[in-house]
């Protein structure tokens, strides 16, 4: 037992999967016939053909253990085992090593975006990202998480942000949106009624969305702030694959919403920050919110429906859309996007496969942000663009920055001329400004 | 005790034709599937044979197979055949009886010794079972048996109790009853089964037997491969609505009226190997099936034990029901057991957590 | 040993055991899995779990040749008239069955099938990667049953009682092997596709 000495080790990443295994991951593994269906859902296999990245192989060390301990027959064929090895006077050989661990680490983390769409095509039922996600808890206990991750962990708890970024940075923008829009941007607002979470990469990469929001939540009439103490809303421990690092990160956004007691919490254009707060945050801190927490997709649709969003004009040019697989599949955001493109978009079409069957772009689950897995992740996005191809539309739109810069990359890559867009900018282009100025004037 | 008398001459003088004597030569050759062109042939041998000495021994049985031989409606070349033959012991149809009926046995034997065949019905308790279940004049049938075959050419097991053991051997076998050929080892041994068995099937083994001194060609129970090739369910007239699916599901439900297939209502047709649906009963009248009623499966082995009658043959011969739910409920025991002691072994690795902090990450860069 | 012998005791005896293993052990398994439970979950639900659970369970069927063959060999299981009287003796429920000709037809699709889906195992990339002994095992044990039926009720092995003791035999064999190998999907699969879609269902997606 390692308890308390706090290094990893292989004992401690077993310990970490005895945790996790429970009633679904024992029918999973029980069901599975090796048809290898699962495969032919996953990016990475499909575009690099290799068969070590069928999704269901990439669970097999955390299936042995399963099979020796939460398995009666499992227990008898090991009690066998150990007779045999000790009347041959043998040591009997370790179930699971360091070096298989080590051999599965890159299956694990560097060709699984935890996309989830070989969860959906499994004949026998299985949701495999959802054992992943669990697999990589035992990996980080046992000392087998990628470079990358553990740094974005690591300076996610220390600094706040994954990315190193720090509220000043975040400032001098927030300077620079309340000059060009000249609106205020709320900080620290008591009692608001939507807590707004931004992502680092969005702050860096696309300043835009934090303008966007400001000018939308103006014209909609919407109480909302930020908070100082908390403006970070992806979560490193769910894409290293670690509750404590998650907890201690989602804790967080907890504490900031209920010091400013806001209702509602809303997570940024980022798909794997909404389902860190939205759905594996409560379980991380092992208790309900006192507030909900929205995609800003939702929320924009739901000012959409209430009509407290007005458009004008609309886009010209052939639009599609890339569904993140944590908006849609994985949380259940599909229609809404759609709704929110209809009002302005003239030429909008979708990709042939969308919604909870969309193809990853071959970022996410931490993918990203694990500098070893460059030509994985590029070989994954061959799917995208293929699919991108199929509909030849002028330009993308999406509402997660980690599939958005996925996507202008992967492109550029490629020498196809197709900007991204961000779903949230789209909308705030085509506010009707007018509306505000004559009520105002109205007003006095 | 045998005569000079060919059994043309008998024949002739029971007034049997020449048409219908090479009638039962055609079909004698049909089934001991030889060329009809043999059917002369045989005609001519059957006509100059001698009457053969039979000694007829009965053991554990009903009578039924000697009934089934004898008791015809009317007269048949079967019959005649089996008149002509010299059968010089058979406690039901011979008149002498005590002492002297066994010094007949005994005079045939010593005159025949070495040509004489011997029939048997019934089965006989086994040498280690009590003799006492069974004896005949004070000697027990294992005695009488062993003692009779040792000079005989062949021995006939008519029945299926001579030939299997029958009902006498069915479970729990109170007189651990056996069958001829258990004993039997040294001399050709034909098993005719069936409860009873069809008539001609007798005499059309006597007749090869008389025609070529030959033993017919048996299948994998001793039985004549003439008559017992072939499966009732092949040869049923009713197959059509077995391939189409028709089945008759009561005795008296329209399938039943229709002539349906009796396999639900426990036809053991397809496991059963006789001459029933080619030759028929009673003259050709009619035969079981044909009468609405299924096969009992009465010419196999083991046809008592063999699932009830009016139990489909896929059905099994236990009570599978009951050890279904016997096992089934131990196993939901045994596994919530098992369960739980897996999820106290989870609860287990919850207590030995060992929290992942940054530090310890940090460490590790 | 006769036939008839291996008959009886492929009915009586065998059959008994055969099922008492199975019953055993697949309880076993099923409820060694339910016991397992699952955490409590403190996310606000967006959506039903019980009824996109149910509806997963019959959802993952896919138009394709292996469930072709599995459609198969549950026809010829249950709808074959002789196998209907079985389980009428065994469980106490029946249902109408097909005409034998009907039967007939689907296990020789059944048969190709499952040659089909071997042949598919031995040569795709990805299944043979993935595939153990017990893969082979498993379609062995699953092919004699459906072959030796077959046979039976085309008489092709002589005498009857002799394939009618086969085919039970071989059936009792996958009865023995099911619980301890993966034809534990038989009934885990459903299992599996509950929880899949009540996991994806109360995230508002029909999985």
């Amino acid at each position: 037992m390692t308890q308390g000495t706090h290094s990893f080790s292989v004992e401690r990443g077993l310990n970490a999967w005895r945790e996790e295994i429970d009633a679904p991951v024992a029918a999973f593994f029980s069901s599975c016939v090796h048809c290898g269906l699962c495969a032919q859902a996953c990016p990475f296999f499909v575009e690099t053909g290799d068969p070590k990245y069928t999704p269901i192989h990439k669970l097999e060390p955390m299936r042995l253990l399963w099979e020796q301990e939460f398995t009666l027959w499992g227990k008898l064929k090991k009690t066998v085992k150990d007779r045999v090895d000790t009347q041959l006077g043998r040591a009997p050989k370790p179930l699971i090593t360091d070096e298989m661990l080590e051999e599965w680490e890159p299956l694990l983390y560097d060709s699984c975006s935890m996309c989830g769409r070989c969860s959906m095509v499994c004949p026998v039922g299985n949701d495999i990202h959802y054992m992943i996600r669990k697999a990589r808890e035992g990996m980080v206990a046992s000392g087998h998480s990628p470079e990358g991750l553990v740094a974005a962990s690591v300076r996610a708890v220390n600094t706040g942000s994954p990315m190193g970024l720090q509220w000043k940075t975040l400032d001098v923008q927030i300077k620079h949106v309340e000059t060009a829009t000249g609106l205020e941007v709320p900080i620290d607002k008591q009692g608001a009624d939507y807590l707004v979470l931004l992502s680092s990469m969005e702050i860096i990469n696309f300043p835009e969305y934090l303008e966007a929001i400001t000018k939308i939540f103006d014209h909609a009439g919407v109480s909302w702030t930020l908070s100082k103490t908390c403006f970070e809303a992806t979560n490193a421990g769910i894409q290293i694959g670690s509750k404590d690092i998650a907890a201690t990160l989602v804790q967080r956004v907890v504490d900031a919403a209920e010091q400013l007691q806001v209702k509602n919490v809303i997570s940024p254009e980022c798909g794997h920050a909404y389902t860190a707060i939205r759905w594996e945050g409560p379980n991380a801190i092992k208790r309900a919110y006192p507030f909900k927490v929205y995609h800003i997709i939702e929320v924009l649709d739901q000012l959409r429906a209430d009509g407290r969003i007005k458009t004008e004009g609309k886009e010209m040019d052939r639009l599609s859309m890339h569904d993140p697989c944590n908006l849609a599949r994985k949380s259940g955001v599909v229609q809404q996007q759609r709704s929110l493109m209809d009002l302005v978009a003239s030429n909008f079409v979708d990709l042939k496969e969308h919604g909870e069957f969309q193809w990853c772009c071959g970022a996410g689950g931490g993918v990203s942000s694990n500098e070893r897995a460059e030509p994985l992740k590029l070989a994954a996005f061959k799917r995208k663009k293929a699919q991108i191809e199929e509909v030849e539309p002028e330009r993308m739109v999406t509402m997660c920055a980690t599939c958005r810069t996925q996507l202008e990359e992967g492109l550029e890559e490629f020498n196809m001329d197709i900007p991204v867009v961000g779903l949230t900018e789209i909308i705030a282009d085509h506010l009707v400004e007018k509306e505000v100025e004559n009520k105002k004037a109205e007003e006095s | 005790m045998a005569t000079s008398k060919t059994l043309g001459e008998s024949l002739r003088q029971h007034g049997v034709s020449r048409r219908g004597f090479l009638k039962f030569c055609a079909a004698t050759a049909s089934m001991m599937a030889l060329p009809p062109s043999m059917a002369p042939a045989i005609a001519q041998a059957l006509e100059k044979a001698r009457r053969p000495s039979v000694i007829w021994l009965s053991f554990q049985e009903c009578t039924g197979c000697t009934e089934s031989l004898t008791r015809s409606f009317s007269p048949t070349v079967e019959n005649l055949i089996f008149d002509v033959i010299s059968l010089d012991y058979h406690h039901t149809l011979q008149a002498a009886a005590g002492d002297a009926a066994e010094h007949a046995r005994e005079q045939a034997m010593n005159t025949n010794a070495g040509e004489y065949l011997v029939v048997v019905d019934g089965s006989l308790p086994g040498p280690n079972a009590n003799p006492g279940y069974s004896t005949i004049a004070g000697i027990s049938n294992y005695d009488m048996l062993m003692d009779t075959i040792d000079g005989a050419a062949a021995v006939v097991a008519v029945g299926t109790c001579a030939a299997f053991g029958g009902l006498p051997k069915a479970d729990p076998n109170p007189t651990g009853a056996v069958s001829v050929q258990d004993l039997v080892k040294d001399k050709p041994v034909i098993n005719v089964s069936g409860c009873p068995p069809v008539p001609m099937v007798i005499t059309g083994v006597l007749a090869q037997f008389l025609t070529f001194g030959t033993l017919p060609e048996l299948d994998e129970y001793g039985r004549p491969r003439a008559f017992f090739g072939q499966s009732i369910h092949d040869r049923c007239y009713r197959r059509p609505f077995y391939d189409k699916g028709k089945f008759a599901e009561s005795f008296d439900d329209e399938g039943a009226k229709a002539g349906w297939c009796l396999y639900r209502l426990g036809c053991k047709g397809p496991m059963t190997y006789n001459a029933c649906a080619t030759m028929k009963w009673n003259g050709g009248a009619s035969w079981p099936v044909e009468a609405g009623y299924p096969c009992l499966g009465c010419s196999e082995p083991d046809f008592w034990d063999a699932g009830g009658f009016y139990k489909a043959l896929s059905v099994p011969t236990g009570s599978p029901g009951d050890v279904l739910l016997t096992a089934g409920a131990v196993g939901a025991a045994v596994g919530v057991g098992a369960g739980l002691m897996s999820r106290n072994q989870g609860k287990q690795a919850v207590k030995h957590h060992d929290k992942v902090t940054a530090d310890q990450l940090e460490e590790k860069l | 040993m006769t036939p008839m012998d291996f008959l009886l005791l492929t009915k009586g005896p065998l059959f008994s055991l055969a099922i008492a293993i199975f019953a055993l052990g697949i309880l076993i398994r099923l409820f060694e899995i339910f016991a397992l439970g699952r955490a409590h979950n403190y996310a606000a639900a967006r959506g039903n779990e019980v009824i996109p659970g149910l509806k997963t369970m019959y959802r993952r069927f896919n138009p394709d040749p292996g469930t072709l063959w599995h459609v198969g060999f549950v026809i010829a299981l249950l709808l074959f008239i002789p196998h209907i009287e079985l389980i009428k003796s065994t469980l106490g429920v029946s249902w109408p069955g097909l005409p034998n000709p009907v039967v007939d037809a689907v296990t020789a699709i059944t048969l190709l099938g499952l040659v089909a889906v071997l042949i598919h195992r031995l040569t795709h990339p990805v299944k043979r990667f993935l595939s153990t002994p017990q893969d082979y095992l498993i379609w062995t044990v699953t092919f004699l049953p459906v072959l030796t039926g077959y046979l039976a009720y085309h008489r092709l092995i002589n005498p009857y009682p002799l394939a009618l003791g086969l085919h039970i035999f071989t059936v009792e064999i996958f009865l023995i092997v099911l619980p301890f190998t993966k034809l534990t999907h038989i009934f885990t699969a459903f299992v599996a596709r509950y929880y899949n879609g009540a996991i994806f269902g109360r995230k508002g997606i029909q999985s």
